[in-house]
């Protein structure tokens, strides 16, 4: 039980930073390669202003986050319009190129040693379970963003845009839609969600310059779980795989976990390309 | 083009032949160290090229085969003291398994799914050997100095894995040249350019993209067990680096998929170019953002390569370079 | 012989039903018209004898033999060929190894070198010879649309199925075109031809079929299915209107 609620709230930052790649591969059919970066430079990002500036995490939280949206819009302006409908080992590669760029960068400034934020928020125990404040704050922060990120793709007109560029690009030009700056923006967004992925794992969890590659794969995973382009699909599928990650453990040797989940990964990919959860078209 | 009437296929075979001779004719084991990555990107790139630039399915995993092979090489080799050659035959076989088993599944997925397929396979093999005992689990396998003794010493079975694969270069580049201008490779080529009409055309595309895929899988299988053998020890982490996988995509991409030439030219001066990069005593991480740098520059401006550029300039060279 | 029978196709696609009780026999050397106004169904039957999709009900035999969804690569090798609405060449491919690869994977399965001479004579056929060795994405429009029947008939099919070839072409193309079936036809190669270019089709046909919301609508010879009320208040309505057009169009006299 312990392990089911652990799993949930992990779960839930897990999805939010799939909801990052779900949401580019949905709009551009672009898979981001340098995701698990961003995510990394996301939990540096809130570690450093948390450290030196003594600014509350989740309020750096805010700040990362602005940062990862323009700097997603200056990565797609830079890396991918040129190649975006070409073809998808060009954007592969574009993306994948901007990683390494970013994480030699990165390992220059900040070297490959841990670092950990250490806040204790200290724990809430609710029967036989107890929680860690800061993953329950954690999972909160991470629904609200998620709430908010579907509101705004429901209710705004730049979301409205974002979903017309999605279902039918062409057609959503030829109404006047900006869709490069759009494009952009949508971009923008998704790495948006994995900064403050990364920023919010940094609260709970030592990080190093090289951990964002693991949850990269594990954002795979996910987007595959929840259907492509499905941003509901993606928290969800964020849960699966966390309680998947808490559960299993109980049963196997924590080493096997991995198998079972690329296992699953290629499976759905074979059987249900759409996901758990269907696609959101 | 006809073996007979191609040039370009022989001066290419005969100029790696003679390159690849050089450290063996002079016995000058530095020369042979700097020719071994070399010639084991070309080998490693030219056989991805069969499925990713002649068949257009991007193999983002492709560095299973290689580790699977290196695995299955080298657990005969220590439990078996089986001879290198079984062990190159077996990590051939077992890499083709791999991909005649896997192919047929995760072929029918298309573009960025399949992409996404080949990595969940490399993890997923990845994270099993980690737990399987017979390989050596996280620890992987370490060979024990005796086995170079049939070869006459270490030293001497470090020739003979140099000059074994010498020879698989050239096995690679001939199987490229004779995939392209085949009926197959024909075939392959449609696939790429548009598979629904190649199927409509009398293509059999399943059966034509899992013999690619294949094919594609058996040289990286066998060269595993060469590379590992040559290193003594394996271990998971090293043996399914994707980060390996996607710089064989930059070599093909770099010298112009799609060409026989190309991935020879792409591997040879990724290496060199790295080579080069390492020697300059900058921090490896300074190499990663050069080459993360360079390999955008690629990708924005001639995404088609050297190859791609050349015969995009030149259409002449079209009829010489294979 | 009947180079194809397609009776009591019926195809579904959820609630939609794209073909209801299609049924027609085509004897061997007859060029077939299908028409009728748009999203009738008239592709949809070319996808399911071609093997693309599978219909829920209803047969199809070709050369008397059933091949009811059998794999479109599988029809191609026993003599079926077919062009695409919107062409479909290998782009990266030189023109003449486009056609080479309907000659090798098409009815008479040849190596590289036999297909090779195939596609020249194909080429010369269609007059596209002197484009042989570009890449395929250097043509215009027009010759695409060659190329893509050079690729089929390299393929030494029994039955052509050809999907609106004429669209975007002007006069003088289609007058080439129209040329060229007729001398497919005089080699041997059954035709079937959707069209929109009703001065072609009529000119070009033997018979006719008029599709409509997935149903047949009419069944016969072009001139018989011109008459037809149905037929005429398919595309055009009002059946009166649509006769006064059309004697005034027969005034002005064909281009």
């Amino acid at each position: 039980m312990q392990y089911l609620v652990d799993g949930l709230l992990i779960g839930c930052v897990y999805g939010l930073a799939a909801m990052g790649m779900t949401l580019i591969w949905g709009v551009m059919d672009v898979i981001n390669l340098a995701h698990g970066i961003m995510i990394t430079l996301g939990s540096f990002g809130v570690y450093l202003l948390a450290t030196s500036l003594g600014m509350n995490p989740y309020l750096a939280l805010i700040i990362a986050g602005a940062v990862g949206l323009l700097a997603g819009m200056g990565i797609y302006k830079i890396a991918i319009q040129k190649v975006l409908d070409t073809s998808h080992l060009s954007t592969l590669l574009a993306t994948f190129s901007v990683n390494m760029i970013l994480l030699g960068l990165a390992t220059q400034a900040f070297s490959t040693n841990p670092r950990s934020l250490d806040i204790d928020l200290g724990s809430i125990t609710i029967g036989s379970v107890t929680v860690q404040v800061t993953r329950l704050l954690a999972a909160l922060v991470s629904v609200l963003i998620a709430a908010g990120l579907t509101l705004f793709l429901k209710r705004t007109t730049p979301g409205k845009y974002i979903r017309a560029i999605t279902d039918n690009r062409a057609a959503a030009e030829l109404v006047g839609i900006p869709s490069q700056r759009m494009l952009a923006f949508s971009f923008g967004l998704g790495t948006l969600l994995a900064v403050m992925a990364g920023g919010l794992i940094a609260t709970f969890f030592p990080f190093t310059v090289l951990s964002g590659d693991a949850y990269q794969l594990k954002s795979f995973v996910i987007v595959v779980l929840g259907g492509l382009g499905n941003p509901i699909g993606a928290l969800l599928g964020g849960l699966v795989l966390g309680v998947l990650e808490g559960i299993l453990p109980a049963f196997m040797s924590t080493s096997w976990v991995p198998v079972i989940e690329f296992v699953l990964f290629v499976v759905i990919l074979l059987f249900k390309p759409t996901g758990l959860f269907g696609v959101k078209k | 083009m006809s073996l007979r009437r191609a040039p370009g296929f022989w001066l290419l075979l005969a100029v790696t032949l003679a390159i690849g001779l050089l450290p063996i004719v002079t016995g000058n084991p530095m020369v042979r160290e700097t020719l071994y990555t070399i010639y084991l990107a070309i080998a490693l790139a030219g056989s991805l090229n069969i499925i990713l630039g002649y068949t257009g399915y991007i193999s983002f995993g492709h560095v299973v085969f290689f580790g699977l092979g290196g695995y299955v090489g080298l657990y005969l080799i220590s439990s078996f003291n089986t001879s290198i050659w079984l062990a190159i035959l077996a990590g051939g076989v077992a890499a083709g398994l791999l991909a005649f088993l896997l192919g047929s599944a995760i072929l029918r997925l298309r573009g960025a799914y399949f992409a996404l397929a080949t990595i969940g396979i490399n993890e997923a093999m990845r994270a099993f050997v980690n737990n399987f005992p017979p390989f050596g689990g996280p620890t992987g396998i370490s060979l024990h100095f005796s086995v170079y003794q049939p070869y006459g010493g270490a030293t001497q079975a470090l020739w003979l894995d140099y000059g074994i694969l010498v020879a698989l270069t050239l096995a690679s580049i001939l199987l490229s040249y004779l995939v392209k201008s085949s009926k197959f490779g024909l075939g392959l080529m449609a696939i790429r350019e548009d598979e629904d009409a190649a199927e409509v055309m009398g293509i059999h595309t399943t059966q034509s993209k899992t013999w690619a895929y294949l094919l594609s899988a058996i040289i990286p299988g066998m060269l595993g067990v060469l590379y590992y053998f040559k290193n003594s020890s394996i271990e998971p982490s090293d043996a399914f680096n994707l980060a390996s996988s996607i710089e064989l995509l930059v070599m093909v991409m770099l010298g112009g998929s799609g060409t026989v030439l190309g991935p020879v030219i792409g591997a040879a001066g990724y290496e060199i170019l790295r080579g080069y990069l390492l020697l300059s005593r900058l921090f490896r991480d300074i190499q990663l953002t050069v080459s993360g740098l360079l390999l955008l520059l690629v990708v924005l401006f001639i995404p088609q390569g050297a190859v791609g550029w050349l015969t995009r300039r030149y259409p002449r060279l079209r009829q010489v370079i294979i | 012989m009947n180079v194809l029978q397609v009776s009591g196709v019926t195809k579904k696609f959820g609630g939609l039903k794209a073909l209801t009780n299609v049924t027609f026999d085509m004897p061997e050397g007859q060029v077939l018209g299908v028409i009728g106004p748009n999203g009738a169904g008239k592709t949809t039957l070319f996808n399911v004898i071609n093997g693309i999709f599978h219909p829920e009900e209803g047969r199809i035999v070709f050369r008397e033999q059933d091949v009811t969804g059998m794999r479109p690569d599988r029809l191609a090798r026993l003599g079926l060929a077919r062009t695409h609405q919107i062409v479909r060449p290998l782009n990266e491919l030189t023109v003449r190894e486009n056609v080479m690869a309907g000659a090798c994977f098409g009815r008479e399965d040849h190596g590289l070198k036999a297909a090779g001479a195939i596609a020249d004579e194909v080429l010369e056929f269609v007059g596209l010879a002197d484009h042989s060795r570009q890449l395929a994405s250097s043509l215009n429009i027009a010759e695409k649309k060659r190329l893509e029947m050079a690729r089929a008939l390299a393929a030494r099919p029994y039955l052509l199925l050809r999907d609106e070839v004429l669209a975007g072409l002007d006069l003088a193309e289609i007058a080439i075109m129209i040329t060229a079936i007729r001398q497919i036809r005089a080699r041997g190669v059954s035709i079937i031809i959707i069209e929109h270019v009703m001065q072609a089709i009529m000119q070009v046909s033997d018979r006719l079929i008029v599709l409509d919301y997935g149903q047949q609508i009419a069944e016969g010879k072009p001139e018989d299915g011109m008459q037809d009320s149905r037929v005429i208040e398919a595309y055009l309505g009002n059946p009166e209107l649509a006769k006064k057009l059309m004697g005034s169009e027969l005034d002005d006299g064909a281009a």
